[in-house]
């Protein structure tokens, strides 16, 4: 079986300079991958171009069809979706309709069982329904962004920082929404800076650095490598442990 | 000046700001979905007018040929753009938007013209056309720069609305039209004479509003065209093709402009280039409504009816220079009220 989402030999260049230099990755059906890194080293970019936001050099295929001539809207009608950094909510409009929204691209009938879908994953959604957008707290936008994204039924969902400025526990319910959408058969593209909570859940990890991969392999294994501990994790091993 | 003076003017003034509020609802909307200044919406009044006025003497109004020209260039592009990726569908889809809708309209309008049709084909006719133009003026025009600054596309409007103003002069000669009014009926309250015209404008006025909230308030693509104002980015997440929401604000547009002056065009005279002026009342009340808000708009573009009635009463010749100047305190306050506002990014 082909990977769901592969990228590969991608540059993606802010005019002359190049924030992404021969990046390549893939993420199979019914997996949770994660790419983790530094401020600034092109992990944001690279998404918004496998989005179609940016314009990029090299191959991009989604569920077997190269995506090269597919604008943003397509690419959402096959199944991929962005839920990006700034969340791009609809502020002036209340949570209900922000979902309803989130369906645009689905027959009617589709986005009822989306809407108890988004709602039981996101009670607070549902608490909500008729309050602006835009006065939602962080945590609850952040849901809003992912529970939007979801409506559509998406193949493969990439998320972006989704814990940027949240409460640690905010954070926690978010990750544990992410595990929990794996069993839901959607497969998940993240990108975090908080990579200790990224490889606890994930099952593959990559390590991006000033535009390029160098580290790459199973969740367990990138989360014990000594150089991801001390550069990302924080804390120096004590030798080698098993996972 | 006595109370029926006052009342004469206050009834004249409120059925102008009727129509200079549909006029600036047309513009917010406009402005709020694709950031174009639309100043050619004085061309779709006089074009719904002046088409509505040839169709009630039995001739063919040019703006049906026109319609069709404009779309053929406007599946020259279509095809063009989808030239990587030619499907079907999609070639069908611009054969029908493209092609046949213009066509259809035009033949639909040599077979039913004449001096005997009824006035609610030739008005239905003349909105037809004018749709029609406003679809394509987008899809031509504009869709191939919606990306650009908010100046390109204002002069891109510029420039629109001078070819279809030219256009205007070939198609209804320089002598002004006046069409029939929709009824004869006139009711009489105290010293108040009401006109079944006015009546059809207040009427129409309130209905479109009505619709419009509606519209926007709770059916699918009305909100999706609110998303694509409020967040162009997260209506593309979504899916919602900015450039569709583009062309529905056109139409939606084009119809409401070709109503307005299918409604006056009964109670003054149009020339080929009255458009222009009307329109620009009806952006002096968008302005107002800070080109955001529909509900402040129609209570200025009222405002802005009123104080042109008075004002012709009192200094007719000073008449648009009052109205003009309104605008001048309101952009001082707005500059003095809102923060500053950083220049779009995009």
């Amino acid at each position: 079986m082909s990977a769901l989402l592969s990228v590969s030999d991608v540059h993606i260049a802010y005019g002359k300079v190049e924030a992404i230099r021969g990046v390549s990755l893939e993420v199979n059906e019914n997996e949770i991958v994660t790419i983790i890194g530094a401020n600034g080293a092109g992990k944001t970019t690279l998404l918004n171009a496998v989005m179609g936001i940016l314009p990029l050099k090299g191959r991009t295929d989604f569920a077997g069809q190269d995506m090269a001539a597919l604008d943003i809207e397509d690419r959402v009608a096959a199944g991929l979706c962005l839920v990006p950094e700034h969340r791009e909510l609809f502020a002036t409009m209340n949570v209900e309709d922000n979902l309803q929204l989130g369906a645009f691209r689905i027959p009617k009938a589709t986005a009822a069982n989306s809407f108890e879908r988004v709602y039981s994953l996101f009670p607070r959604l549902k608490e909500r329904r008729k309050q602006l957008a835009g006065t939602l707290s962080g945590g609850e936008q952040q849901m809003l962004a992912m529970g939007r994204a979801l409506m559509g039924a998406p193949k493969l969902l990439m998320l972006d920082e989704p814990s940027l400025g949240l409460a640690p526990i905010i954070v926690a319910d978010i990750f544990r929404t992410i595990g929990e959408l794996r069993a839901a058969g959607v497969s998940v593209l993240l990108v975090e800076q908080n990579a200790q909570a990224a490889l606890r859940i994930a099952d593959r990890a990559y390590v991006m650095e000033l535009g390029e991969f160098v580290l790459s392999g199973a969740a367990g294994d990138i989360a014990n490598n000594q150089r991801v501990a001390a550069s990302y994790l924080g804390f120096q091993h004590e030798g080698e442990s098993a996972v | 000046m006595n109370t029926t003076i006052m009342l004469f003017l206050l009834q004249d003034g409120i059925t102008n700001g009727a129509i200079y509020a549909l006029l600036g609802l047309a513009l917010v909307l406009v402005f709020a979905v694709t950031r174009v200044i639309l100043i050619p919406q004085g061309e779709f009044v006089t074009y719904g007018a002046l088409s509505y006025a040839m169709l009630a003497t039995g001739q063919v109004p040019g703006t049906a040929k026109l319609a069709v020209a404009m779309g053929l260039v406007a599946f020259g592009l279509d095809l063009f753009v989808a030239r990587k990726s030619l499907h079907a569908r999609l070639v069908a889809r611009a054969v029908a938007v493209d092609i046949v809708f213009p066509l259809a309209v035009c033949l639909l309008t040599y077979a039913l013209a004449g001096p005997k049709t009824p006035i609610a084909v030739n008005i239905a006719l003349a909105l037809l056309i004018v749709a029609a133009i406003g679809l394509f003026l987008y899809r031509i025009a504009f869709q191939p720069i919606a990306h650009t600054s908010v100046l390109v596309l204002l002069i891109a409007s510029v420039g629109c609305h001078l070819a279809l103003q030219g256009l205007g002069l070939v198609f209804f000669g320089a002598e002004g039209l006046r069409g029939p009014a929709l009824s004869n009926v006139a009711l009489t309250a105290g010293s108040l004479r009401f006109t079944g015209q006015s009546l059809a404008v207040y009427g129409l006025t309130i209905a479109f509003i009505v619709a419009l909230w509606l519209f926007f308030g709770y059916s699918l693509t009305g909100k999706a065209l609110r998303a694509t104002a409020v967040n162009r980015l997260g209506a593309r997440l979504v899916g919602i093709r900015t450039t569709l929401s583009g062309q529905i604000a056109f139409l939606l547009a084009s119809l409401i402009g070709a109503i307005s002056g299918i409604l006056i065009v009964p109670i003054t005279t149009l020339y080929y280039d009255t458009g222009f002026l009307i329109g620009l009342k009806g952006f002096i009340a968008a302005i107002i409504g800070g080109l955001v808000s529909y509900p402040l708009t129609a209570v200025a573009a009222i405002l802005v009816g009123t104080v042109e009635a008075f004002s012709s009463f009192y200094a007719s010749n000073f008449k648009e220079v009052i109205v003009f100047t309104l605008i001048l305190p309101v952009l001082v306050l707005r500059s003095l009220a809102a923060p500053e506002v950083e220049e779009e990014k995009d």
